[in-house]
C-alpha cells in the first residue's frame, strides 16, 4: 500500500512539474492540479497509512491502533482551497484567451 | 483581567472579515456607501490595532493569546499577539487607510467588488501576523493571496490580466510547497502549534529530524519567494508595476509577510538547540544576491513603476541579508528600516500615478531611450525666467524628492536612521562582539551603500526627466483626495524621524523578546480558559 502510494505520488507530482513548465496555459492548469492531487495524498500519507482504522477515541481503544485525524482536516481544507483557487485561475486564463488572442502563458506566440 | 481586551486580540480578524461580507450585499452604483463602510472599517482596524500595539507593549494583565473556540493550546488554534504581531498590524493598518483613500477618488470604480476584496485582504494580512499555528497561516496566507489575485487584476487590461495570470501560477505553485512543507513537519514533529514545535524540536532526532529540516527548507521556499528573494523573484517587478496605484501600495506590505513569517520561526523554533541557525546562510547570501539583483534592475528601469517594483526588490533583499546575520542590534535595525521602506515604497507607488498621470504612456521610456541616443531638442531652450511652477507640480515635485531620499537612505528622513542602525550594528560594534569583521559583512555593508546610491542616481534621473525636462508640459490633474494620502505616508516617515529613540528602543525591546522565545512558548502553551476554574483565584481566564 505504501508503494502503490508513493509510485502515485511521484508519478503525479513529475507529471504535475513537467506540465506547469509548458507554454500553454491548458497544461499549466492540468499540470497545478495534478500536483495539488499529488500533495493531498502526501499530507494524507504522512499521518501514516493504515486501513480499517477510524479516528474514533472510545474506552478501550489503543491510540496506536487509531488513524491519525489530524491529516484528514488539513487534506479536506487544502482540497477546498485548491478547488477554489484553480476555478479561478480559470477564469484568469480564459480572461486572458479573450484579451491577446492566444493560449501561450506569455500571452504571444514564441517565433518560429 | 478584563474580558474585552483579550477579544481584541481577533478583532483584526473579524472587522475586515464581517466588513468585507456585509459589502458584497451592496449594488456597484451605491459607491458612497461602500466606500465609507470600508473607510469606517479600516480606521476600526486601526484603532484595534494600536491599542494592541500598546497592550502587547507590556500592559498589567493582559495575556497576549487567544484560544479560539477555548481549546486549550497545542490542541486548539491559537491567535497570538507579542510586539512583533502588534507592531505588523499596526503597519499594516497603517498602510491600508491612505491607500485607501487614495483609491476612493477614482480607482475604486474601476471595477467590480474593489472594498470587498480589500478588506479580505486585510484580513488574511491580520491573520498571518496573528495566527500561531502553520496550517492557520496556510489558511491567512491563501485569503491574502486570493484577494490579491483579484486586486491585482483590478482596472482589467491584457497587461494587468496577462501579469496576474503569471502572479497566479507562481503563487499556486508556492500554496502547494506550502502544504508538502507543513505536512512534513507534522509528520515529524507531529504539531503545528508554533510553540509547541519549539517545545518538540529538542526531542526529535535522526531520520525524523531530517524529514523536518527538509519540510521547514520547503516551507522556507515559500516564504522566500513571498519576500522576493533571488532567484524567486522575477515574478514580482512585472506583477507590482502591472497593479494599479492603491493595489500595489497595499503590495508593498505582502512583500513583508514573508519577511515576518521567516523572522518568526527562525527566532521561535530554530533559535536553539541542534538545529538553530537552519538556513542563516541562505538568507545572508540570497539576501546579498537579492540586492544586487534589485540595484541593477533599479538602474535599468525606464519606467517608475518598475523603479519602485525593483525598489521592493532591494527593500526585502536588504531584510533578509540583514536577518541571514542573526544579530539582535542589527535585527533591530531591520526592523525599523522594515517600517521606513513599507511607508517609503506604499508612498512612491501612490505618487508614481500621479506623477505619469501628465505624460503619455511611453514618455519617460523614450525619454531614457533619448538620454542614450544623445537629445535632439537641444535648440528648444525654454527662455523664460522666473515662472513659478504650479502648485501641484511644485507638491509633487516635492513628495517626489522626499521618496527619493528615503530611497537611497540620505538625511533627514528615516531611511537614513535605518540605514544608520543597521550599518552601525555591523561595522560599529561588530557583529561578532570582538575580533575582526568577517568579510561577508563588509560585503553587505558596501552593497546596502551601492544600492542607496543607485537609487539617488535612478530617481534623480527619473526626476529630472519628468518635472524639469517634461516633453509635454502638460500639468498632471490630480485631487486633494489623491495627494493627501501622499503625503501622510510621508510625513509619517518624517514622524518616524522625529521619533526615531523610542522607536528604537521598542525595535530592540521587540528583538530581545524574539531571541528569548521561552516566554512566548509559555505564554502559548500555559493560556487560561475562559470560564475554567484556575487554582490561582476565582476569576479564571478571559471571561465573556
Amino acid at each position: 500500500m505504501e508503494l502503490v502510494l508513493s509510485i502515485g505520488i511521484g508519478i503525479m507530482t513529475g507529471s504535475g512539474v513537467w506540465l506547469i513548465l509548458r507554454p500553454r496555459t491548458y497544461q499549466v492548469i492540468v499540470g497545478l492540479s495534478l500536483l495539488s492531487y499529488a500533495v493531498n495524498l502526501f499530507i494524507f500519507a504522512v499521518g501514516g497509512v493504515k486501513s480499517d482504522a477510524a479516528p474514533l477515541l472510545e474506552e478501550g481503544v489503543a491510540v496506536s491502533t487509531m488513524t491519525d485525524p489530524v491529516p484528514h482536516a488539513l487534506v479536506l481544507t487544502a482540497i477546498v482551497i485548491g478547488f477554489a483557487t484553480t476555478a479561478l485561475f480559470l477564469v484568469v486564463l480564459l480572461a486572458a484567451r479573450g484579451l491577446t488572442g492566444t493560449d501561450h502563458v506569455d500571452g504571444r506566440e514564441q517565433p518560429k | 483581567m478584563s474580558g474585552w481586551q483579550q477579544h481584541l486580540i481577533i478583532a483584526p480578524i473579524v472587522i475586515p472579515l464581517v466588513a468585507g461580507a456585509l459589502l458584497l450585499f451592496f449594488d456597484e452604483r451605491e459607491r458612497v456607501l461602500k466606500a465609507m463602510i470600508s473607510l469606517v472599517s479600516c480606521l476600526a482596524l486601526a484603532a484595534v490595532a494600536i491599542s494592541l500595539f500598546r497592550l502587547a507593549g507590556g500592559a498589567e494583565g493582559f495575556e497576549g493569546v487567544y484560544l479560539l473556540g477555548n481549546w486549550p493550546a497545542p490542541f486548539g488554534i491559537v491567535l497570538v499577539v507579542d510586539r512583533l504581531s502588534a507592531l505588523m498590524l499596526v503597519l499594516a493598518s497603517i498602510l491600508a487607510i491612505p491607500t485607501l483613500v487614495y483609491a476612493l477618488a477614482r480607482w475604486h470604480a474601476a471595477g467590480a467588488h474593489f472594498h470587498s476584496l480589500f478588506q479580505f485582504l486585510l484580513m488574511g494580512l491580520n491573520g498571518a501576523f496573528l495566527t500561531g499555528d502553520l496550517f492557520n497561516l496556510f489558511v491567512f496566507f491563501e485569503v491574502m493571496l486570493a484577494a490579491s489575485y483579484g486586486l491585482l487584476m483590478h482596472g482589467s487590461g491584457s497587461m494587468r490580466v496577462k501579469a496576474g495570470m503569471h502572479y497566479i501560477a507562481v503563487n499556486l505553485a508556492a500554496a502547494l510547497c506550502f502544504l508538502i512543507g507543513v505536512s512534513a513537519i507534522y509528520g515529524s514533529a507531529g504539531t503545528l502549534n508554533m510553540a509547541d514545535l519549539a517545545v518538540r524540536i529538542g526531542e526529535i532526532e535522526g531520520e525524523r529530524r531530517m524529514l523536518l529540516e527538509a519540510g521547514a527548507g520547503i516551507l522556507g521556499i515559500v516564504f522566500l519567494i513571498k519576500a522576493g528573494m533571488w532567484p524567486l523573484n522575477f515574478w514580482l517587478p512585472g506583477a507590482y508595476s502591472a497593479a494599479t496605484a492603491p493595489v500595489a501600495g497595499i503590495f508593498a506590505i505582502m512583500s513583508k509577510v514573508g519577511i515576518y513569517v521567516i523572522l518568526r520561526l527562525s527566532l521561535l523554533v530554530f533559535g536553539q538547540g541542534a538545529s538553530a541557525g537552519l538556513g542563516l546562510n541562505v538568507l545572508l547570501y540570497g539576501g546579498m544576491a537579492t540586492i544586487a539583483f534589485g540595484t541593477i534592475g533599479v538602474l535599468a528601469s525606464q519606467a517608475l513603476g518598475r523603479l519602485a517594483s525593483y525598489s521592493v526588490l532591494v527593500s526585502s533583499g536588504t531584510l533578509l541579508a540583514v536577518l541571514g546575520l542573526n544579530n539582535g542590534v542589527v535585527t533591530a535595525g531591520a526592523l525599523f528600516y522594515m517600517v521606513s521602506s513599507t511607508l517609503t515604497i506604499g508612498a512612491f507607488f501612490l505618487l508614481i500615478e500621479l506623477v505619469e498621470r501628465g505624460q503619455d504612456a511611453g514618455a519617460s521610456v523614450l525619454a531614457v531611450t533619448m538620454e542614450a541616443y544623445g537629445d535632439a531638442d537641444e535648440e528648444e531652450e525654454e527662455v523664460e525666467v522666473g515662472v513659478t511652477m504650479p502648485g501641484t507640480i511644485a507638491v509633487l515635485g516635492t513628495c517626489f524628492a522626499a521618496c527619493g531620499i528615503l530611497l537611497s537612505g540620505l538625511p533627514p528622513l528615516s531611511g537614513f536612521v535605518a540605514k544608520f542602525a543597521m550599518l552601525t550594528g555591523m561595522i560599529g560594534t561588530g557583529v561578532t562582539g570582538e575580533g575582526p569583521i568577517p568579510a561577508s559583512v563588509w560585503w553587505i555593508v558596501a552593497l546596502l551603500i551601492l544600492s542607496g546610491l543607485a537609487a539617488l542616481i535612478s530617481m534623480t534621473r527619473a526626476g529630472i526627466r519628468t518635472f524639469w525636462a517634461s516633453m509635454e508640459g502638460t500639468v498632471p490633474r490630480v485631487l486633494v483626495m489623491e495627494m493627501a494620502p501622499v503625503m501622510l505616508l510621508i510625513a509619517l516617515t518624517l514622524a518616524l524621524t522625529v521619533k526615531a529613540g523610542p522607536a528604537m528602543t521598542y525595535m530592540e525591546e521587540t528583538v530581545r523578546n524574539l531571541h528569548e522565545p521561552a516566554a512566548y512558548i509559555d505564554a502559548v502553551m500555559n493560556a487560561r480558559r475562559a470560564g475554567v476554574a484556575e487554582p490561582s483565584g476565582p476569576d479564571g481566564g478571559g471571561g465573556i
